[in-house]
């Protein structure tokens, strides 16, 4: 059977592939929005941080013998830190600045970042091998699906559906989302709202970096990797609507769907359909699809 | 008054026995040849070339003054183009006319390359050319101050396509970056491969630089072709053969890296590109000579060079060895004795620069080895068969370069 001229078998494998890469971008984006929707900073530095987390990932193994599994952890938790440094010593003073204030210092970071990597690692960057445990795959009969794409897949929405119930749904997110709206009445609460929100941060860009170790078996591990990725993912934040946490995963999967197709019916455009997307988002509906107007 | 005609008949009988006494002085303007080195220096190519072009080049430099002692001073400069062929095209205007850069040296990239010439062809000065692969340089938009060293986009197939074909790879795929190299190198390899006996059964054009190749990897698989060709470069190609591997596509389907640099193999591994052929116009492992000059300039990029590198060095020798010959740094005259002296050194035996500025050398088809294969640092190619020269690049009868008389 065929669907527009497209074997059905193929067509599934295309969105299966969709459905991996959607996964991956709302796990980038959900980070995006996280630190957006509650420290008003537009985090350019988000694609050198993920790429960091693959970097990290990579050195662990290379040069400690640090396995993946434990990577999958640590560096989340060593660039997060790093990301806490960040915000204390330079993004805390921008806060009650323009938001373009903390998109040039990011951008300006991401810039610095990469070079450094660039330099001490060359631009063809490094293979990560896939860990043992998920090597080989499943043939599903219209496609030989990958165990790590699989896993990859389940792993994102696992993690981006429970920072989800975190912020949405626990004491914890309610605090995060009132340290937001009013700091000076929650500080009168006694919670120490600067420590909050540099946790914050170290969280969202902890994402980052976790999306980081996932791609480094799937992608060569190099300085331009977040650049190339980065302007893609805004546009998935921006549709989804800036600083929604369920918009930014929904649209991240949903674009990476729609990519899929894109891909097979017109390759040629799929790198341009995302955008077309948003700019048909932003006529009619400027905050985005699930965007709040400010 | 004698003694004043006496004294202006002494001081011109010096003047004119001056240059009897300094014996056949080149006529080098300002008694400097001066090099610019217009690169890559951070971006997709600054392995491949980049920052090791330079040194190559410096290196070029220090041989010669060592060896040919010449009696003029080289000297040598280098940018970043970041692959703009607007950046280019004013540094090379800038080093021309305020630098007095006499040749510009490697131009990868050929947006890059083919800027430069003009302007270097404008000013009559020399350029270089060795990063960038198109064919237009020496072909349809060649000039007479041009010369084209290591490899071009018609070599690379002649190796690869012909040698996969003759293995039993007879249908072919095409995953293509959506681009001018990409489009001509799927060109260029369809003609051969049809040519070889081989079939062609479609391509997929991806978006240039892509990330996520496992759409078009998918496309590739449900085509049934024996061979998926990747005429695409640098990091695309990286990563199409790293998700090949992945979706279990190879080994039962055999990918053929159209444009692979030794920089690529290294950074993949050979557990990834193990068995693959490509086309190369130097492998430092070949023979003594080569082995000599890439263990030095090992020990100061701690790399091993690609073709790019090498070449580099191996057209500043030969441009300098003009410029002593010719006596001048004036283009046409150097470019005159460099048409004029074969190129012997450890990149090419008996190369030869043609009327279009083809250096004509052998390229050599490798396969790379299994990791088992591999006993000692970058030791990573196998040499499968040398392709002469005048096999390897586009015979003059078939040129389009209006210096081709026919």
């Amino acid at each position: 059977m065929d669907i527009f001229g497209i074997p059905i078998q193929a067509l599934m494998g295309q969105l299966l592939i969709g459905l991996i890469n959607g996964s991956f971008y709302a796990i980038l984006s959900l980070g995006l929005a996280i630190i957006f929707g509650l420290l008003n900073i537009i985090n350019f530095a988000h694609g050198a941080l993920y790429m960091m987390g693959a970097f990290v990932s990579w050195i662990g193994l290379t040069y400690l013998g640090i396995n993946y599994w434990v990577a999958l952890i640590a560096s989340p938790v060593v660039v997060g830190c790093l990301g806490m440094l960040i915000e204390r010593t330079m993004l805390k003073h921008l806060y009650r600045l323009d938001h373009l204030y903390g998109l040039l210092l990011t951008f300006g970071l991401a810039l610095i970042i990469e070079g450094l990597f660039r330099y001490q690692f060359g631009i063809s960057g490094a293979s990560y091998p896939v860990p043992e445990l998920l090597s080989g795959g499943f043939n599903l009969g219209f496609m030989f699906l990958p165990k790590y794409r699989a896993w990859v897949v389940l792993v994102s929405l696992v993690v981006c559906f429970g920072s989800w119930f975190i912020i949405e749904r626990t004491k914890l997110g309610s605090y995060l989302r009132a340290g937001t709206e009013n700091p000076q009445l929650l500080q009168a609460f006694g919670i120490n709202v600067p420590l909050m929100i540099t946790l914050t941060y170290g969280f969202g860009v902890g994402l980052a970096a976790f999306a980081g170790v996932l791609a480094a078996p799937v992608f060569q591990v190099n300085p331009v990797m977040g650049s190339n990725l980065i302007i893609v993912v805004f546009a998935v934040v921006v549709i989804g609507g800036m600083g929604s946490i369920m918009g930014s995963i929904v649209t991240g999967v949903g674009l990476g769907l729609v990519e899929g197709l894109t891909k097979v019916f017109y390759p040629e455009a799929s790198s341009v359909v995302i955008f077309v997307i948003m700019g048909i988002v932003l006529l009619l509906r400027p905050a985005g699809l699930f965007g709040r107007e400010r | 008054m004698k003694r004043r005609i006496l004294g202006s008949a002494i001081a011109a009988a010096v003047l004119a026995m001056q240059p009897a006494l300094v014996p056949a002085a080149t006529n080098v303007s300002d008694g400097v040849v001066k090099l610019g080195v217009l690169t890559d220096m951070s971006g997709t190519y600054s392995d491949l070339s980049g920052p090791g072009a330079v040194e190559a080049t410096k290196m070029a430099i220090e041989d010669f003054i060592a060896k040919e002692k010449p009696d003029f001073k080289i000297e040598m400069i280098s940018a970043d183009h970041q692959n703009k062929a607007d950046i280019s095209a004013n540094k090379a205007r800038e080093w021309f006319d305020t630098a007095k850069v006499d040749t510009i040296v490697d131009l990868v990239t050929t947006s890059t390359a083919l800027a430069v010439m003009k302007v270097a062809q404008e000013k009559n000065r020399i350029s270089l050319v060795n990063g960038a692969g198109s064919t237009p340089i020496t072909n349809e938009q060649c000039n007479e101050t041009t010369v084209h060293w290591a490899y071009d986009t018609y070599a690379l197939p002649v190796g690869t396509a012909k040698a996969v074909v003759k293995q039993g790879g007879k249908t072919w795929y095409f995953i293509t970056a959506d681009y001018a190299f990409g489009h001509s190198l799927e060109k260029n390899t369809s003609e051969v491969v049809t040519k070889s006996g081989g079939k062609v059964l479609g391509s997929v054009r991806h978006p240039f630089p892509g990330s996520d190749f496992s759409s078009f990897l998918l496309s590739a698989q449900s085509s049934g072709a024996q061979v998926i060709g990747l005429a695409n470069a640098g990091s695309d190609t990286i990563n199409s053969i790293k998700q090949a591997k992945e979706f279990g596509i190879t080994p039962k389907q055999t990918l053929a890296g159209l444009l692979m640099f030794i920089s690529d193999v290294h950074s993949l591994g050979l557990e990834a590109t193990q068995g693959m052929y490509l086309t190369t116009g130097f492998y430092w492992d070949r023979n003594d000579e080569t082995r000599a000059w890439s263990k030095r300039y090992f020990e100061r990029m701690k790399r091993m060079p690609t073709m790019v590198q090498a070449g580099d060095y191996s057209a500043v020798y030969h441009y300098l060895k003009a410029v002593k010959a010719a006596g001048t740094d004036e283009a046409k005259a150097v470019m005159a004795k460099m048409r004029e002296m074969p190129v012997n050194d450890f990149f090419a035996k008996n190369g030869k620069v043609r009327v279009d500025g083809r250096m004509v050398h052998d390229m050599y088809l490798v396969q790379v080895k299994k990791p088992s294969e591999s006993k000692y640092p970058w030791d990573y190619y196998t040499i499968r068969e040398t392709i002469p020269g005048d096999e390897a690049f586009i015979p003059l009868s078939e040129s389009k370069c209006p210096l081709v008389k026919k």
